[in-house]
């Protein structure tokens, strides 16, 4: 099974269904396998906040979901994790696909990548950084059964050790 | 103001209270400020969501309530400057393409709660034309009051995606929901069905 396979199981066993992305090369993987996929509804957003709030809307309504972002996306979500997702409780699943660092070409995802886990510490959140197949089913499937059983959200950040970063790479 | 056919200038408590008059179990998501004020003065109801941050979100949020619970109605209440920070939301609900959502838009040309300082819809932005081109074809300016309870007088479970445009004058809201989002979502959810989140009330 590759990794995004192995993401996309854990997520069908704790019943995530709403899949919302703004596209990513990283991502690929995951975004194909959930498209191809009937048991998930993909709804490609525009922007990563907005991608947020309809999981949010989704979560109060019953059906859990995840956002799926790369880094830079992960820079335009900070008043919606601030002032939505955290103080109303709302246990969001987030995926960013981390740029920025072993590889990068881009000063822009480079600088983004700094901001990322210190926003999610200043806000309690809980972030786990996947850099292993052996582990990601384990963290992942634990992770989520946490996030819905804390009322809290968590976040996935896909390190290039899983998933080789972006294929068009440093050259 | 960029709007079409000369709308009458309405007024939001008004028309939220005509609206929620007409409601049974349908779901009202209200944007930031002055839209959840007029929601929240028109008489609370198990189905509100009041939005007290994330200026913008409004409608994605009632887009995802939306995809969560297909067979219920469900409403966003939105003012012009907020749905001009998220418009791309327009795109996407235009592709998703919800058969139970409705999108009303308080339209009163200005930052209402910031000082009246003035948005592009007072110029040449017209909400009903942005929609439109966004791919939901069912948009339309709100003529007047008998004409707004037209439109309402559905049951919001089918025919959408809607969006409604009001042009609106500048009457602030008078009360304000508590601000407390743990409450408002407890509440919410609740009222959409969750079993859990009554389990305290007795």
């Amino acid at each position: 099974m590759t990794w995004s396979d192995t993401f996309l199981a854990a997520l069908k066993d704790n019943d995530v269904r709403l899949i919302s992305y703004v596209p990513d090369n990283v991502l690929t993987p995951l975004i194909k396998g959930a498209t191809a996929d009937n048991y998930f509804m993909s709804v490609n957003a525009t922007r990563e906040d907005e991608a947020l709030g309809t999981v949010a809307g989704a979560w109060m309504g019953g059906m859990r979901g995840i956002v799926m972002m790369q880094t830079s996306g992960f820079a335009l979500i900070a008043n919606a994790l601030a002032s939505l997702i955290v103080p109303y409780q709302i246990p969001a699943i987030m995926v960013v696909s981390e740029r920025g660092t072993i590889g990068e070409f881009n000063i822009g995802q480079v600088l983004v990548a700094r901001t990322m886990r210190p926003v999610l510490d200043a806000l309690a959140v809980v972030h786990h950084t996947l850099t292993d197949e052996a582990t990601l089913r384990f963290v992942v499937d634990r992770s989520i059964k946490q996030a819905m059983l804390t009322q809290s959200p968590v976040v996935f950040i896909l390190s290039p050790l899983l998933t080789g970063g972006n294929p068009a790479g440093p050259k | 103001m960029a709007t079409s056919g000369n709308p009458k200038v309405l007024n939001r408590a008004d028309l939220t209270r005509r609206l929620v008059g007409k409601l049974r179990d349908q779901a009202v998501v209200a944007g930031i400020g002055n839209a959840n004020f007029d929601l929240y003065a028109a008489g609370h109801r198990a189905q509100n969501f009041y939005m007290l941050g994330s200026m913008g979100l409004a409608c994605p949020i009632a887009l995802g309530v939306a995809l969560a619970q297909p067979e219920r109605g469900v409403i966003a209440l939105e003012g012009d400057g907020s749905l001009l920070m998220s418009l791309g939301c327009l795109a996407t609900i235009a592709t998703v393409k919800p058969r139970n959502l409705t999108l009303i838009i308080w339209d009163n040309g200005i930052y209402q709660i910031t000082g009246k300082q003035v948005t592009a819809t007072s110029h040449a932005t017209d909400i009903v034309a942005v929609a439109i081109g966004a791919g939901i074809a069912n948009s339309s300016w709100v003529r007047d009051e008998a004409h707004f309870e037209e439109l309402i007088g559905r049951g919001f479970e089918q025919g959408g995606p809607t969006l409604l445009v009001a042009k609106i004058d500048d009457k602030p809201g008078e009360i304000q929901p508590p601000r407390d989002p743990a409450l408002v979502r407890n509440r919410f959810m609740k009222g959409l069905g969750d079993a859990r989140s009554g389990v305290l009330d007795r």
